[in-house]
């Protein structure tokens, strides 16, 4: 069940870049296992040269960044696959918030369903934040207020941000997904009902060769 | 008030708004595969939720699955997982399954519209970006993730916002061998990577009614490499007469209420879109991507792009995406040399992709050192095309000529290329080290895929008698 999301104080991590995909995210080669390790998996391509040691020039293998709270990036940040492994990954290293200047809209889907705040500020914040956090470096904490749609910490004043009320709601209280649209579950059945009998095509699946 | 065809679906699926305002849409199918449902089976089981409607689920193994010969469970040894917890989990929830040696296996978004499964109007979801591939027959597909996969299961429905709407109309005709694949690539040239973000697309025009059942799938197989969740065609005879008598398609009586329905959907005159794109392909060129995001694609006949010439804030991208690929600005993409090639995948392994292939090869033979490899969408795909002997003239010309699957297109079932190979690969992502460690893919159609492995090195299928 998804653990309710109120408020989340980390470490900041710029990767300020447009278009990061999934591939990059989480790589189908760190996927060979049906429990693979997501904290490890994240990024996996990035943070190694291709003999293996480890790149110290990717901010995530920075000393200052090895603890990160909160990812903040750029543009259509998820595109490409649906896979949720590049949403697990981030959890698995405790980054519950990213700040992006927009999201693919199957990767933020993802988020919403697994208790990581995705945000998008401003244009004008979004910058401000930015420099904010490329000018702390790690060196101190921000936080992020989802009841009071506050971003705070070093560097300035609190940033506001939006996020539509239901999806502000589903976070704030964990809520059951499935559960939710079960409450819906007699509707679901006159749809049902009422489709058999209007296009009964749309309710019958069968092998005619059966 | 005039309708898009799109809200029509829509509408006609809206089960209720659920409280915290999304709309609850009715899924009339739902296929699944084994990289990303055995978590949700897991999931259901945990919280002991059954399936709501397994006789509209089912199940394929095509991520993970070996090509070669004679392959088991055991071949890809890191695929065995899935297959069987793919197995097991379709088992317990009463879901056919088109296990690995079934004589209809394959990649989800073929086997789902060859058996009949898609149905025009109807509404289609997979746990992968590339399920709008089924818009072709104008079904409403969505890509989803694993909760929602687990969602589905559950209700039968998702809990969607209604996207915008747009509308690309392709007007002209297609040059000769300019297919589908490169007014796909083209449009994510002109409209970008999140051009389409947000939007249902439906692809209109002279150039879509011109274009073969399987040419519209991969036109739409493609539409999320703009952003677009969900893309489709407005159902046509032609449509029609593709799913008579397949096999999960209705019969008698129903076909002919179902015929007569799927006839109404279009979208009305003067239906209003939220944005609407022209491209005319009369003059379109086959095309190839140059870099590592399909929107970084040009004309065959173009040179590599100057990063110089580019806005201050693109610059960093196109220099990184050079470095990545080996190239330098104003090299030509025509010659430059090939060590792979790779013909399959959702987007381009249905059997008129084949066929255009095998014109391209027939009587000649794959470049010395070249690796080339054709990987049948489906495993009835495989064997028509070896009833046309097909496989004879890939096979005599030095292709690889595997079992059906996914293969090399996200490299799940262990085909790779090797670090620092050119492949050319008529796949949908030429994301970095998607291929393989370090591998620089370069999309492309099918007949300028064939034409490169013949030549060794990416060549103008329009030029073959300089071959």
């Amino acid at each position: 069940m998804m653990q309710p999301f109120e408020t989340h104080t980390g470490i900041a991590v710029p990767l300020i870049a447009d278009d990061i995909n999934t591939d990059q995210i989480a790589p189908v080669a760190a996927m060979r296992s049906l429990k693979p390790d997501y904290k490890a998996l994240l990024f996996m391509r990035a943070r190694r040269r291709d003999d293996g040691s480890a790149d110290e020039s990717f901010v995530l293998n920075q000393p200052q960044f090895r603890n990160p709270g909160i990812l903040v990036t750029g543009h259509n940040f998820g595109a490409g696959s649906s896979r949720e492994a590049a949403v697990w990954g981030m959890l698995a290293n405790n980054i519950r918030v990213i700040v992006a200047r927009s999201f693919a809209d199957i990767y933020r889907e993802n988020c919403l369903q697994n208790g990581l705040l995705p945000i998008v500020l401003s244009p004008s914040d979004a910058q401000a934040f930015e420099q904010r956090v490329i000018a702390v470096d790690g060196a101190a904490p921000f936080t992020v207020d989802l009841r009071a749609q506050r971003i705070s910490g070093p560097g300035g004043g609190d940033i506001a941000f939006d996020i539509p009320a239901t999806d502000r709601i589903r976070l704030l209280e964990g809520l059951d997904d499935i559960g939710l649209t079960l409450k819906h579950v007699e509707e679901i059945a006159s749809w049902e009902r009422r489709t058999a009998a209007d296009q009964p095509w749309l309710q019958v699946a069968r092998d005619c060769r059966a | 008030m005039p309708q898009t065809l799109f809200d029509k679906i829509w509408d006609a699926h809206l089960v209720a708004p659920r409280a915290d305002g999304r709309e609850l849409i009715y899924i009339d199918r739902h296929v699944l595969h084994e990289l990303h449902a055995p978590h949700a089976f897991e999931q259901l089981h945990k919280q002991g939720r059954p399936v709501r409607r397994p006789d509209l689920t089912f199940s394929m193994q095509d991520h993970t699955v070996a090509t070669q010969p004679g392959r088991d469970d055991n071949t890809n040894p890191s695929g065995a997982a899935f297959l069987r917890a793919m197995r097991e989990g379709s088992r317990r929830n009463g879901i056919r399954l088109f296990d690995i040696s079934d004589p209809e296996q394959g990649i989800c978004h073929v086997v789902a519209p060859e058996l009949g499964m898609v149905l025009p109007g109807a509404t289609h979801a997979v746990p992968d970006s590339h399920a709008s591939t089924v818009g072709g027959l104008g079904a409403l597909a969505f890509g989803c993730g694993t909760s929602e996969l687990a969602h589905i299961l559950a209700t039968q429905v998702m809990a969607l916002k209604r996207p915008k709407r747009m509308l690309i109309r392709l007007e002209g005709s297609l040059p000769a061998h300019v297919g589908a694949k490169d007014v796909a690539l083209r449009l994510i040239g002109d409209l970008g990577v999140s051009g389409a973000r947000g939007y249902a697309v439906e692809y209109a025009g002279a150039a879509v009614g011109a274009m073969s059942i399987e040419a519209r799938m991969t036109l739409c197989n493609l539409n999320i490499e703009m952003g677009g969740r969900s893309g489709f065609v407005a159902p046509d005879e032609s449509v029609f007469s593709w799913l008579a008598g397949q096999p999960f398609a209705p019969v008698g009586a129903m076909w002919d209420c179902a015929l007569a329905h799927w006839r109404t959907l279009k979208s009305d005159a003067g239906a209003r879109f939220d944005r609407e794109h022209v491209l005319d392909t009369s003059a379109l060129e086959p095309q190839v991507t140059w870099g590592t995001n399909p929107s970084q694609v040009l004309g065959i006949s173009a040179r590599v792009p100057d990063p110089g010439a580019a806005a201050d804030g693109r610059r960093p991208v196109l220099e990184s995406a050079l470095v990545y690929m080996g190239l330098a600005p104003g090299m030509a993409l025509a010659d430059l040399p090939v060590n792979r090639v790779f013909i399959g995948s959702c987007t381009n392994s249905r059997l008129s992709d084949l066929q255009a292939a095998a014109a391209i090869v027939r009587g000649r033979h794959v470049a010395e050192g070249v690796i080339a490899m054709v990987v049948p969408g489906s495993t009835s795909v495989k064997r028509a095309a070896e009833a046309a002997g097909l496989d004879r003239i890939f096979r005599d010309a030095g292709f690889f000529w595997g079992e059906s699957g996914c293969s090399m297109c996200a490299g799940g079932n262990g085909d790779r290329g090797v670090p620092g190979e050119r492949c050319i690969s008529t796949t949908n992502r030429n994301f970095e080290h998607r291929q393989g460690s370090n591998v620089r893919t370069h999309l492309a159609s099918p007949q300028t895929a064939a034409a490169s492995a013949i030549a060794g090195r990416i060549a103008d299928v329009r030029q073959l008698g300089s071959l």
